[in-house]
């Protein structure tokens, strides 16, 4: 029973990780209709620019600060630059560009720093407690109140402020908030930036715990994609309660599905997407307007 | 005095176009109807005065080139416009559409004391304030359409089809409350309809287009009396 619930608060910190990211995700494809495949190399790119500062003797309060800052405007330039002249094309152009952005932020990072691990500083101090037996680190308890934090400030935004009802308006119709006189492309610039930064906050999260690498994000990309999935990609509740499900799923899964074990462990967000998809393709939270293809 | 004037104005879908230099003219103050069967191109026109369609021609509205402006920015001029199919946020509560319908509204005041108006104006949205507008029945959803644009404080008020779909007490209702608003506020109206004997009734003046062109204006009064019309244009 202790190892259960030392799985659970384990899988729950990895969960706040993948939701991150499936946030910034969801962000994106409610407003814009667009999965952006190249949201966790954006996000390890952030994570770089802040390993940089730190390096540099920026104290890391402020270097994540400014890199979070900076991200934001990353989302915009990559709307406004490569998003926007494709914003008319097929579905088919739209995923071949931002598997592009995959691509090419990968690279860059691998161009600029190598392929040499690089150790992220911690942003939660070592020690923890012993709940009944139950080990909670401070990184994790820290890792899920970043979390609390980003979905209370996410939800405050688009429930109680001017700029949120445009947002939640213009990903609704566009049409419609075009004719109650709000700058649409605007709000989907804007919703592009909150999302890189929110990836950046995944990618901060992550850091500590695995080493900084070009490639870092790739598993959790695919973490996060499950994770939208299960929750219903334009439901931002749902990228929540989903990558924590998710987390958890691969925590127990991993130790107690012995045919799975640690090795085989990224079957489980391929399995939870499988099953949503059979049971109930437009996810926990989703609203019904699946298109069959 | 014209509070809008349109001349030689074309527009379409892709290639193709639907109105050939369409010129018409909305005088202050008055309630003016735009009729004509199915495809005649009377939605073309409300979507390329709003800035939803590209288009050519003159589009002068109290005195700007609305041609230079954004959809965003027609509103805050004062054009506002209720598409067909209400142009409601669906998932938004009745309250939620109202403040985007604020939207170009800055002062906050201005807004919860318009919100007030319209509630006193349409007591079933005040009942419904919270719940969501995808819910309500369609008499219900055109008046929050009716209140949502309303927030905008219009100058002139453009609506599609305000009939479609609606029981015909509802249909009326509606056209009275298009009545007060331009009798009490003196707002301006341009109503696209097919329910042209209904229309007529309410209208100081009234267009009939046919096949992308206006071929038939005069006062609301005259094309009802006029058999000759009545038989041909609005398939009476």
């Amino acid at each position: 029973m202790v190892l259960f619930f030392q799985l659970l608060i384990d899988g729950l910190a990895s969960g706040a990780i993948y939701a991150s990211l499936a946030l910034a995700l969801v962000l994106i494809f409610r407003a814009t209709r667009i999965v952006n495949f190249g949201q966790g190399e954006m996000a390890t790119l952030s994570a770089y620019c802040a390993w940089q500062l730190c390096e540099w003797g920026v104290p890391i309060a402020l270097s994540l600060l400014i890199v979070g800052a900076a991200s934001f405007l990353l989302g915009v330039l990559v709307f406004r630059a490569v998003i926007k002249p494709v914003s008319k094309a097929s579905t088919e152009t739209v995923v071949v560009v931002t598997l592009g952005l995959f691509v090419f932020f990968q690279a860059l990072c691998l161009w600029l720093w190598g392929a040499d691990q690089r150790a992220f500083p911690a942003m939660f101090p070592g020690g923890g407690w012993d709940i009944l037996g139950v080990r909670v680190t401070a990184s994790t308890l820290g890792i899920l109140l970043v979390l609390l934090c980003l979905a209370a400030t996410m939800g405050a935004i688009f429930r109680f402020t001017r700029l949120g009802l445009a947002m939640r308006a213009s990903a609704y119709s566009s049409e419609k908030s075009l004719l109650v006189g709000i700058r649409v492309e605007r709000m989907l610039m804007l919703g592009w930036g909150f999302a890189a930064t929110t990836g950046f906050i995944a990618a901060a999260l992550v850091g500590p715990r695995l080493f900084l690498s070009p490639t870092m994000m790739m598993p959790i990309l695919l973490y996060a994609l499950a994770s939208a999935t299960l929750g219903g990609w334009d439901s931002p509740l749902g990228a929540l309660v989903g990558g924590l499900i998710v987390g958890v799923a691969e925590s127990l899964g991993a130790t107690f599905l012995p045919f799975i074990g640690a090795d085989l462990r990224v079957v489980i967000p391929i399995a939870v997407t499988l099953v949503i998809l059979l049971v109930r393709p437009v996810g926990l939270f989703g609203s019904s307007t699946v298109v069959k293809v | 005095m014209n509070i809008l004037t349109v001349r030689d104005l074309s527009a379409g879908y892709g290639a193709t176009d639907v109105l050939h230099k369409v010129n018409f003219t909305v005088e202050q103050g008055t309630i003016v109807a735009l009729l004509g069967a199915n495809g005649a191109g009377k939605t073309t026109i409300l979507r390329a005065l709003s800035g939803l369609l590209p288009s050519r021609g003159v589009v002068e509205f109290g005195g700007t080139d609305l041609r230079q402006c954004s959809p965003a920015r027609r509103v805050e001029l004062g054009l506002a416009h209720i598409p067909q199919g209400r142009g409601t946020f669906g998932d938004f509560s009745v309250e939620e559409n109202l403040a985007a319908g604020a939207f170009t509204i800055r002062d906050k005041k201005q807004i919860a004391e318009d919100m007030e108006r319209w509630y006193s104006v349409f007591p079933r949205l005040a009942e419904r304030r919270r719940q969501q507008a995808g819910s309500l029945s369609g008499g219900e959803q055109q008046m929050l359409a009716l209140a949502r644009a309303l927030m905008s404080r219009p100058k002139l008020l453009m609506c599609d089809e305000p009939s479609l779909g609606l029981a015909p007490a509802i249909t009326e209702q509606i056209f009275e409350i298009f009545k007060s608003l331009n009798d009490e506020h003196g707002m301006t109206l341009l109503i696209v309809e097919q329910n042209a004997d209904l229309t007529l009734q309410f209208a100081h003046t009234a267009y009939v287009m046919e096949a992308g062109d206006i071929t038939v204006s005069g006062l609301a009064s005259e094309l009802l009396s006029n058999e000759a019309v009545q038989q041909s244009y609005l398939g009476v």
